[in-house]
């Protein structure tokens, strides 16, 4: 089946288009836009984008591949993301991401072999003051200790939804819920 | 004790713009407008307000030099926070999101801007939510559109996610990131201020730089410089992590000592048995400091001056020439200070922050995409007891061939961190190669 945007996906990427003077410049926004609606950017997704833009495909390849955040493989309906950069790995990230990979049964980089999650190590996330900190989709867990992870697991697996979603209702669509946040 | 840009953390009521107008909001923006841009921007010069992203540059000077008759001019917020170790945008964006409208609202103006694009980082989702809101409430109250607050001046904001790319919060990386392409650095000069976003003149500001702008036109550029450093003025919001007893940001005067910071507002150690070791002073990329060089206080050319720092040695003997001439010495940065307690290793430290730099190189400069990788894999393999003998040699003389030889400062903060790390903590370096080689 071919792949095509949604009326919906449609209606945002033509409310992005007026915001920015030149099409390519929508690029990144159209690409979040695909990535929301398909939960990652295969080939047909970025020749979608590129087409809509009326850019070659070469270029929306060198950008999705640039960037970290644009799957170019299918995620799991969990991305849990441990940061383990200088202030969380003073603060025992590797512990976390340790437990993380024991209770997945999983090392990162890696998905788990239902779908449910893919766990991987980030740079940075910006919360050196709430260290160690753990990116859940768009949510963030900080502190997230050592000793949290199975417990944090254990609801995520009982949360997930029983049948793994493909195509709209993908792992990047929907907010998370805001965290209440520590100033 | 003046907060400025932290004055509404934790207040919820700030986060929506009636609540944000009934603490005075937006008063900074209409005073404003009874003013000339060149008002605005004398004001600014007298502020003493440097940039907050981490160069430190004269804010009210960036903005002076976009040319008075170009017919279309932008602003753009670099809310793309990813020094390691930097974390006050993303609560400032959270706790205060109409302040940054407002401080934006006022720049736009100065610089004659009818657009501003706030470039916020991918991974901050509850942030992109938080000014998606703000910017929409600015736009029902008429603070952005075709007549800012009433003024007959157009603005319109657009807040555009990023998505994962330490490079963009390099200015010029950040315009053509914008624009829809890879995010590399691009040559200066041209500077963005005559050719910047799709090649027009550009002022590119940090999230907290822009936050000191209603209370700047408020209270008058004096009062603000007063409160800090003769040229550096204002307070400047500390992201304190690490091993401190209570991490968080702190706003403090620009001036205030770093062991003050440390230990009176961050309530020192986190562990008493274990003392101060080390301070990464300004963001991974700033040269490390020792225990005994924190009585310094936290400002640009105090700590370029500090005779307390010694000189970074390359390899014995040999002495880094930084700049013009200078040898290397450390800054604030981006304000984020890292405390690390006794008993953590270095080495293994430093292997982590060159396996960063490694990763987030934007492979344009061979020195950088090449030197990064090899520190990193030199770190790491010392790091773990797997030295070669002639590592530590080998990393003085890689790390001293980065830094001044790429388009961006991203070979800087490969080169700063690792010589500053070699020559202060040499001796673990050392240690761990002798562990290799036996």
């Amino acid at each position: 089946m071919a792949l095509s945007f949604s009326p919906q996906a449609r209606e945002r990427i033509a409310r992005l288009l007026p915001q920015y003077p030149t099409r390519m410049a929508a690029c990144l926004p159209v690409l979040w836009v695909a990535q929301e609606e398909f939960g990652w950017l295969s080939a047909e997704a970025m020749r979608l984008v590129a087409a809509a833009l009326e850019l070659p495909e070469s270029h929306v390849y060198s950008v999705v591949t640039f960037y970290t955040m644009y799957n170019r493989a299918p995620v799991g309906t969990y991305q849990i993301q441990v940061c383990t950069n200088v202030a969380c790995m003073l603060r025992d990230a590797y512990q976390v991401l340790s437990r993380f990979e024991r209770a997945l049964e999983i090392k990162a980089g890696e998905t788990t072999p239902d779908g449910t999650f893919t766990l991987t190590e980030v740079e940075c996330l910006a919360a050196c003051g709430t260290a160690p900190c753990v990116r859940v989709n768009e949510r963030y867990h900080e502190p997230l200790r050592p000793e949290d992870v199975e417990a944090l697991v254990a609801r995520l697996r009982i949360e997930a939804p029983a049948t793994r979603a493909a195509g709209p209702g993908s792992p990047m669509a929907g907010p998370g819920s805001p965290t209440p946040g520590r100033g | 004790m003046v907060r400025i840009v932290t004055q509404n953390f934790g207040n919820e009521q700030a986060k929506q713009l009636a609540g944000y107008e009934a603490l005075g909001g937006y008063a900074g923006l209409r005073q404003a407008l009874t003013l000339t841009p060149e008002r605005i921007i004398e004001e600014m010069l007298a502020s003493n307000l440097t940039g907050r992203g981490g160069a430190g540059f004269p804010a009210g000077k960036k903005w002076s030099f976009i040319p008075k008759d170009a017919a279309t001019v932008y602003l753009v917020i670099n809310a793309d926070e990813g020094e390691p170790g930097t974390f006050k945008d993303r609560w400032l964006m959270y706790w205060d999101p109409h302040r940054l409208i407002e401080g934006a609202c006022i720049a736009a103006y100065a610089i004659r801007a009818h657009r501003f694009y706030i470039y916020i980082r991918g991974e901050l989702s509850r942030e992109l939510r938080v000014l998606e809101r703000a910017v929409a409430e600015a736009y029902e109250r008429g603070y952005l559109g075709a007549s800012m607050a009433g003024s007959g001046w157009a603005m319109d904001a657009v807040v555009h996610r990023g998505a994962g790319a330490y490079i963009c919060g390099e200015e010029t990386a950040l315009l053509n990131s914008l624009e829809g392409k890879r995010g590399y650095p691009r040559l200066k000069p041209p500077y963005p201020a005559l050719r910047g976003l799709f090649d027009q003149p550009t002022v590119v500001n940090n999230v907290e730089t822009l936050m000191n702008v209603p209370t700047i036109i408020e209270r008058g550029g004096h009062w603000f410089a007063d409160l800090g450093l003769p040229g550096d003025g204002g307070t400047r919001a500390v992201a304190l992590s690490g091993h401190v007893k209570n991490p968080g940001i702190y706003e403090v005067p620009v001036g205030t000592s770093l062991r003050a910071i440390i230990f009176e507002q961050g309530g020192g150690m986190r562990e008493p048995s274990k003392p101060l070791k080390a301070v990464i002073p300004g963001g991974s990329s700033m040269p490390v400091l020792t225990a005994d060089e924190i009585d310094v206080p936290y400002a640009f050319q105090s700590m370029l001056k500090a005779e307390q720092i010694r000189e970074v040695e390359q390899s014995p003997g040999v002495k880094f020439r930084w700049g013009t001439g200078g040898t290397l010495r450390s800054m604030p940065g981006s304000g984020a200070v890292t405390v690390i307690e006794e008993g953590t290793c270095m080495v293994a430290l430093c292997a982590r922050i060159m396996r960063f730099y490694a990763h987030e190189s934007c492979g344009q400069c061979t020195p950088c995409r090449e030197g990064s990788g090899w520190l990193a894999q030199v770190c790491s393999r010392l790091a773990r007891d797997q030295g070669a003998p002639g590592d530590v040699a080998l990393l003085g003389r890689v790390a001293g061939q980065i830094g001044g030889n790429t388009i961006c400062a991203l070979g800087d903060a490969v080169t700063w961190p690792m010589l500053a790390f070699l020559t202060k903590f040499r001796g673990e370096f050392e240690a761990k190669e002798a562990r290799g080689a036996g």
